[in-house]
């Protein structure tokens, strides 16, 4: 007869059982358990300490979104978990397979207001894509093995798990490999021949098509079949933000970002393509603007392994729903066939690229050139060079907070693999790129990780320097200060009559720099060095 | 979630079923046919939802079972009661001025009865929303 064991020690263990090799985990009250039983675990699972929850959360994040794997962050009850709040609304939005575990007040004070106690599965029911609140403790190995399950299959997602404190403390013979209960669940979607027999009819007839790919093609691995159905069709191809990293930025066919910040080019062609090929995109409003005015010449096929995401923001005129990558192996298999053999022609859409190059040349990316300041697009181009002719690009994972840095990031990096481009995209989350850095050094450790910031957004989660420094996760930081909002200030010159409406970071015109950020990482044993002028920008 | 993302709900009812791992909630859900298509793969995400049968298309029976209290003097019970047999209802409970009634069947004949007892005074009524389910063999079941 084995040992019963307790439910914080089972919880571990389930952690063990399922791979995790690294969880983020801020301690508290109700979930101290849990911490005691992590310290007889050290040798299998390292647990880094963030220094507040929403840096664990986004950190977990990060370590999932450069992994593929699940990423796993633990709170107390109460603060920590509404601290995790704003990470589960983000991995929901971006799709990121994330298990949050969570403590909770002891099952006979739950709904008395207790310290510390929040309904945090209520309060996350909309943000998750399923939550758990664990009564019993011969549930626990069951509700484990289902979040892992429903994080990482289907359109993946975050889950989360409350355990009251008496459940941790409880004690049972856990049984590891229970049988799930998820009759409702179906995460594998796979297109029927007769939608692909479509897909290739359609591309038959269409003169101008373009590929519309998202960031489906990275959480189903299909970078390699992407590229492949692109090179063999000769469709060129446009990305959504988090489509970045896919498909080669070098690549000809690429026509790198499309929608409010992407390239003039490829929101030209997208508006004038006769056939989109959507793979694994939702339609964002980032991307489309206007519903109604966006692709309007063009028939759609929409691949997308949810099925609610077709037809959601615009009607699909063939619907695929599907695992993006098994779509596309299955498209490239059928076009093997002779019956296909038309569709991989060189030469079949010579003239949309010719327009296409048109559009490129008339209308590029662009700064201005400055000698008397450091642009940052120039900052992070120069950053981007400078690695590239290191031959550091392959192992280089960027992040990013959110704003004009995010997006000029996205525009002057130039993407060559899958999971290296880590930003908060759906939710924007300011705060996202130090933590998410630090969650990706922890699982890479021998790889370049560089968070390029704002300053606003920097500011957010500063304190996890403190982390960096103590749990050795030496991750880079290229900090753009410009001492504003500047999204928000970009919005506010251009409807807002330049009104600055609390967007300003300063001091004082009569201040320098404020806050100063050099002190400040000086001041977690960090180093840092703030530079002006170009000149001194390599160097740095 | 209907409520988060902006679906508007006329009536929720839920139930256990003929299996007891399992409830039934009924939906009255109005909107277009895109909107309606969206409701029922949001629905159908759902991890804990197993199956989303939309049967606004197909042959049904609906039912709506409400209590109702009406202010009714000894003298006009008579009265009422008779429109209580013509709606095959029922009276289940009488007080010296009031008299509950209950009363199921589809939702406009709920409606119209309720018209009819707004004169004489509503003192409170209790609906369970609207159940229903789709005539014959049950679909799954169908030979395909």
């Amino acid at each position: 007869m084995a040992e019963p064991q307790t439910g914080a020690d089972i919880l571990v263990q389930c952690l063990v059982n399922h791979g995790v090799e690294v969880v983020f985990a801020y301690p508290g009250g109700a979930s101290m358990p849990i911490h005691q039983a992590l310290t007889r675990v050290r040798d299998r699972v390292r647990t880094i300490l963030p220094r507040h929850e929403q840096g664990g959360g986004f950190a977990a994040e990060g370590y999932a979104r450069a992994t593929g794997k699940v990423g796993v962050c633990i709170a107390t009850s109460g603060p920590g978990a509404t601290n995790f709040v704003t990470c589960l609304a983000d991995a929901k939005m971006d799709s990121v397979p994330l298990v949050a575990i969570t403590g909770q007040v002891g099952t006979h004070v739950i709904g008395t207001d207790a310290f510390q106690e929040t309904p945090i599965v209520e309060v996350c029911r909309a943000i998750t894509k399923h939550h758990y609140l664990v009564t019993r403790i011969d549930d626990l190995t069951r509700v484990m093995k289902e979040a892992f399950y429903i994080a990482r299959t289907g359109r993946p997602g975050p889950v989360l798990v409350d355990v009251p404190k008496d459940v941790q403390n409880a004690r049972t013979v856990p049984n590891y490999d229970p049988p799930m209960n998820l009759p409702g669940y179906r995460p594998d979607r796979r297109a029927s021949q007769a939608d692909l027999e479509k897909v290739l009819d359609a591309i038959r007839k269409s003169e101008k098509p373009i590929i519309y790919a998202g960031g489906g093609i990275i959480a189903a691995g299909a970078s390699p079949e992407l590229r492949s159905f692109a090179e063999q069709t000769g469709i060129p191809v446009a990305l959504t933000v988090h489509g970045l990293g896919s498909f080669p930025s070098e690549h000809f066919l690429c026509l790198q970002m499309l929608g409010m910040h992407g390239t003039v080019y490829a929101n030209y062609a997208i508006n004038e393509a006769d056939l989109i090929l959507a793979l694994g995109v939702r339609f964002d409003d980032r991307v489309t603007g206007k519903l109604s005015e966006f692709a309007k010449h063009g028939k759609i096929v929409h691949v997308d392994i949810d099925p609610s995401e077709i037809n959601k923001n615009k009607v699909a005129h063939i619907p695929v729903v599907s695992d993006v990558r098994y779509a596309l192996r299955e498209l490239l298999r059928l076009l093997e066939d002779r019956a296909y053999a038309d569709l991989k022609r060189g030469g079949r859409y010579a003239e949309w690229i010719r327009q296409i190059e048109q559009w490129r040349e008339e209308e590029p990316l662009r700064y201005p050139d400055r000698d008397d300041v450091i642009l940052p697009q120039y900052a992070i181009e120069r950053l981007w060079q400078i690695l590239r002719d290191r031959g550091q690009l392959e192992e280089t994972i960027l992040t990013t907070g959110v704003g004009q840095h995010q997006m000029w990031a996205a525009q002057f990096w130039r993407f060559t693999t899958p999971r290296s481009w880590l930003t908060s995209g759906g939710l924007g989350a300011m705060g996202f790129g130090l933590p998410a850095a630090i969650g990706a050094k922890a699982a890479f450790p021998n790889r370049t990780v560089i968070d390029i910031d704002g300053d606003g957004s920097f500011l957010m989660n500063i304190q996890e320097l403190a982390c960096a420094y103590c749990e050795k996760l030496p991750v880079k930081v290229l900090l753009l200060n410009n001492q504003h909002l500047g999204m928000v200030v970009q919005w506010e010159d251009r409807f807002y009559q330049s009104n600055r409406a609390h967007t300003y970071l300063g001091a004082g015109p009569d201040e320098a720099a404020y806050p100063d950020f050099v002190t400040l990482a000086q001041g977690f044993r960090c180093g840092a060095r703030s530079v002006s002028q170009k000149e001194d920008l390599d160097e740095a | 979630m209907l409520a988060s993302r902006g679906f508007n709900i006329d009536s929720l009812a839920v139930g256990e079923t003929e299996d007891p791992q399992l409830s039934r909630m009924t939906f009255v859900v109005r909107g277009d046919d895109a909107e309606l298509e969206q409701v029922r793969k949001q629905l159908d995400k759902l991890v804990t939802v197993v199956k989303v049968q939309d049967i606004s298309t197909e042959d049904f029976v609906e039912r709506d079972l409400m209590l109702l209290k009406v202010r009714a003097t000894p003298a006009q019970r008579s009265e009422i009661a008779l429109l209580v047999e013509m709606f095959r209802a029922r009276v289940v409970d009488i007080s010296p001025d009031n008299l509950m009634v209950e009363i199921s069947g589809r939702e406009s004949k709920i409606e119209a009865f309720i018209e009819l007892m707004r004169p004489y005074g509503i003192l409170e009524l209790a609906r369970t929303g609207r159940i229903a389910l789709v005539r014959g063999t049950p679909p799954e079941e169908r030979p395909a």
